[in-house]
């Protein structure tokens, strides 16, 4: 046994797929106990905020100031009011008001910005030009208002007896915080999705609850399918007969469609994480069946076998010390792939709205439900749902590498 | 001949064996579940109405028409019935359309792309693993995790990677739907070439995807048979080896054709996923209808015409790998 365990551990594929997995456990274990945030609590009000450090604007004003001389300053303010799009608009209607081009240096922001100062008149019609066109550039022109000034804001608290603005503070435009001093800083390194809820914590979490229905689908499907293998290749004949005629059946009939009618007959209400496990579990017991008669039949005749039915042993014996100890390596290959195959299951039959009801917790398939329905994919907000295809990935990848891993080990004829 | 055609017996009388299984398996199990099935429909459709005579009426209309009066073993005659006639009840989200003709509409879609997919997928795939196992090194090294890879990848996850790539930030092929949304189906280059441009993306998802399980499990099957005995033999024979790699495919090509007649299941499982990713009017799009819309009538057809594709499909194959394999004829001969 340890020298099996040795062995297994020294093939690369094995130990790179069992690495990326235990990452992936490892995760959801530790990020609930240093980020102890509900997963399916609603933070943002509105849909998809991109990633980044959230810093409260309330607090920062109230934090102390600290004055930073820093050159590029100007110009990167500028530079996020002013884009490139919006300096070639500008560009093209000064050239339409009659400036040569010559004389425009877009990148140039100071000359570029008195030059439209001087020249831009709104009631202008320039001929053939829209008035959607029209529009933007007077949108344009009054977001340009101010962007050049170098004084700061005023803040001002409104005074309840007079009802007039009194002003406690100005913000100079070099006046900068530390966001260690901030005391309302809130990092969203994945956003926020449709519902406005932490995408990071939100997918650790779907990635346990996935995790779990991949083992309790594995170990049902496993359990299924290791009981009815060997009551098929042990005991033989009529049970045999009715064994393999069930699993061949089972075998065409698509599991899917299996999946789809029982998720719908059970109905929203009773679809718990953990039904749609079993369900799964128990539709998806047939190849290891199959595989385990097939092992079992040859192993059936073997002469340490008959050797214990000389000696009297009782069938439960001969199973266990005789035949599980020769299939252990393949039903815990099977296994891994039932678990990787039931996380792929669930997330199926969650696109399709069958997966478990979506109000207790998420799963990497609602995750992706949610992210499809709200559009995600159209609007670019990929961070809703490519983390989600990338762990799911990662999970199913990791999976199967550690099966090709023990294939290898134990089937010496698919070594290179 | 009569080897064969013992042999297509058995798969035949297993093809109609399997046809009934399912049958049985589509009416019952939504009839297993506790409850009353009508009353669930009913609460769903008569949601905020307030006559209660009106819901009995609702009730009494939907129980008549599924007939969950009568025992069960009449209500499966009539069901049989009415599905030998293709008649599949009325479509409760999109009413008063029959069921037939929601499934008629999209099942084209479904089959023109599906199985086209799924079989250049395999080829490729096929010849893609058979390359490795024989040209090993370089190609192995990198076609075999990127195969892992490949396979592994969830197929609605390819869908969507593909859609964002080539639909939303390429703009070179649209996002979704089966052809443009301002026309109306007809037989016209201007229309032919829409749908063409919208069976891309769909398309080489599934193709992508059935490619990487396949080159594992040929690279895998034709590994094992380079090492087999015959070939060190045919090698010691000084047969040539352009030959031998000749025997060697053949062999390791026929546990590949079942392999797809055992997955095309799977295969068209994850395809429907992924129809639904591109808004495809196919059959997966239409039971996303079906579950969204409450649709009892359309589920139930739909996954019975799904199985009754898959079970054709298998048989299909069942029946090619009769004239493949001549060892079938062998013993079926005897």
């Amino acid at each position: 046994m340890k020298h099996t365990i040795q062995q297994v551990f020294r093939s690369g594929k094995f130990l790179f797929g069992f690495i990326v997995f235990m990452t992936l456990l490892l995760i959801t274990i530790v990020y609930p106990l240093i980020i102890r945030n509900a997963p399916l609590q609603i933070i943002g009000q509105g849909t998809f905020f991109p990633p980044g450090i959230y810093v409260n604007v309330y607090d920062s004003i109230g934090s102390p100031p600290y004055t930073l001389n820093l050159t590029d300053a100007a110009a990167n303010r500028i530079a996020s009011k002013l884009s490139n799009e919006d300096r070639l608009a500008m560009q093209e209607w000064l050239v339409a008001d009659g400036i040569s081009e010559s004389q425009i240096d877009i990148s140039d922001t100071k000359t570029l910005l008195d030059q439209w100062e001087n020249n831009y008149d709104p009631t202008l019609n320039i001929a053939g030009m829209t008035l959607a066109k029209k529009r933007y550039y007077q949108r344009l022109n009054a977001s340009l208002k101010g962007i050049l000034s170098t004084e700061g804001a005023i803040i001002a608290t409104n005074n309840p007896q007079t009802g007039a603005l009194d002003e406690t503070d100005t913000v100079t435009q070099s006046d900068y915080v530390n966001i260690n001093q901030v005391p309302n800083v809130r990092v969203l390194p994945l956003g926020t999705d449709n519902f406005g809820r932490d995408v990071l914590t939100e997918l650790v979490s779907a990635l346990a609850t996935s995790l779990k229905i991949g083992f309790v689908a594995g170990t049902v499907a496993t359990l299924i399918g290791l009981t009815l293998g060997l009551l098929a290749g042990y005991i033989g004949g009529l049970v045999d007969d009715i064994i393999m005629f069930i699993t061949n059946i089972f075998t065409i009939i698509p599991t899917f469609v299996l999946l789809i009618l029982i998720s719908y007959s059970i109905g929203q209400e009773h679809r718990g994480a953990f039904t749609i496990a079993v369900v799964i579990g128990l539709t998806s017991w047939v190849w290891t069946t199959r595989a385990v008669r097939a092992q079992v039949v040859s192993l059936r005749n073997r002469d340490h076998v008959n050797l214990s039915k000389l000696s009297g042993h009782s069938i439960v014996h001969i199973i266990v010390a005789d035949i599980l100890p020769y299939i252990a390596s393949y039903v815990v290959m099977a296994l891994i792939l039932q678990i990787s195959s039931g996380i792929l299951a669930e997330a199926g039959l969650s696109i399709l709205g069958l997966g478990p009801k979506t109000t207790e917790v998420p799963t990497l398939g609602l995750m992706m439900n949610w992210a499809m329905i709200y559009q995600a994919h159209v609007l670019g907000k990929w961070w809703a749902y490519f983390p989600v295809i990338v762990t799911i990935a990662l999970i199913t990848f990791s999976m199967n590498l550690m099966n090709t891993g023990l294939d290898q080990v134990f089937n010496p004829a698919l070594r290179d | 001949m009569k080897g064969y055609r013992k042999y297509f017996l058995n798969k035949m009388v297993w093809f109609l064996i399997t046809l009934v299984c399912a049958f049985i398996l589509n009416f019952i199990l939504p009839r297993l579940m506790p409850g009353d099935p009508v009353a669930v429909i009913t609460q769903r459709v008569t949601q905020g109405m307030q006559s209660q005579s009106g819901v009995q009426a609702v009730y009494n209309q939907y129980a008549e028409l599924f007939g969950t009066k009568k025992p069960m073993l009449e209500q499966f005659i009539l069901y049989m019935k009415n599905v030998a006639q293709g008649n599949f009840g009325i479509s409760f989200s999109q009413y008063p359309r029959p069921v037939a003709d929601i499934i008629a509409s999209s099942i084209w879609w479904t089959v023109c792309l599906q199985f086209p997919a799924i079989i250049v997928g395999w080829l490729i795939g096929n010849t893609l693993g058979a390359l490795a196992a024989y040209l090993k090194k370089g190609f192995d090294k990198v076609l075999m995790p990127v195969s892992i890879f490949v396979s592994n990848f969830p197929a609605f996850g390819m869908a969507v990677i593909l859609l964002v790539i080539f639909g939303v930030g390429l703009k070179w092929f649209p996002t979704s739907g089966g052809y443009g949304f301002d026309m109306i189906p007809n037989v016209s280059w201007k229309f032919m070439w829409s749908v063409i441009v919208h069976y891309q993306l769909p398309f080489w998802s599934i193709v992508l995807i059935a490619i990487g399980g396949q080159a594992i499990g040929m690279r895998s099957m034709s590994i094992y048979e380079l090492n087999a005995d015959y070939v060190k033999y045919s090698r010691f024979m000084g047969i040539k080896d352009r030959k031998i790699i000749g025997y060697v495919f053949r062999n390791a090509m026929l546990p590949q054709v079942t392999g797809l007649a055992l997955s095309i299941g799977t295969m068209v499982g994850g395809a429907l996923v992924a129809e639904i990713i591109f808004s495809y009017p196919g059959l997966g799009f239409t039971m996303l209808n079906g579950v969204m819309g409450q649709d009892y009538p359309l589920i139930s057809a739909a996954t019975l015409i799904v199985t009754l594709m898959v079970l054709s499909a298998t048989f299909l194959i069942e029946i090619l790998y009769g004239f493949i394999d001549p060892r079938i004829k062998a013993a079926q001969s005897d």
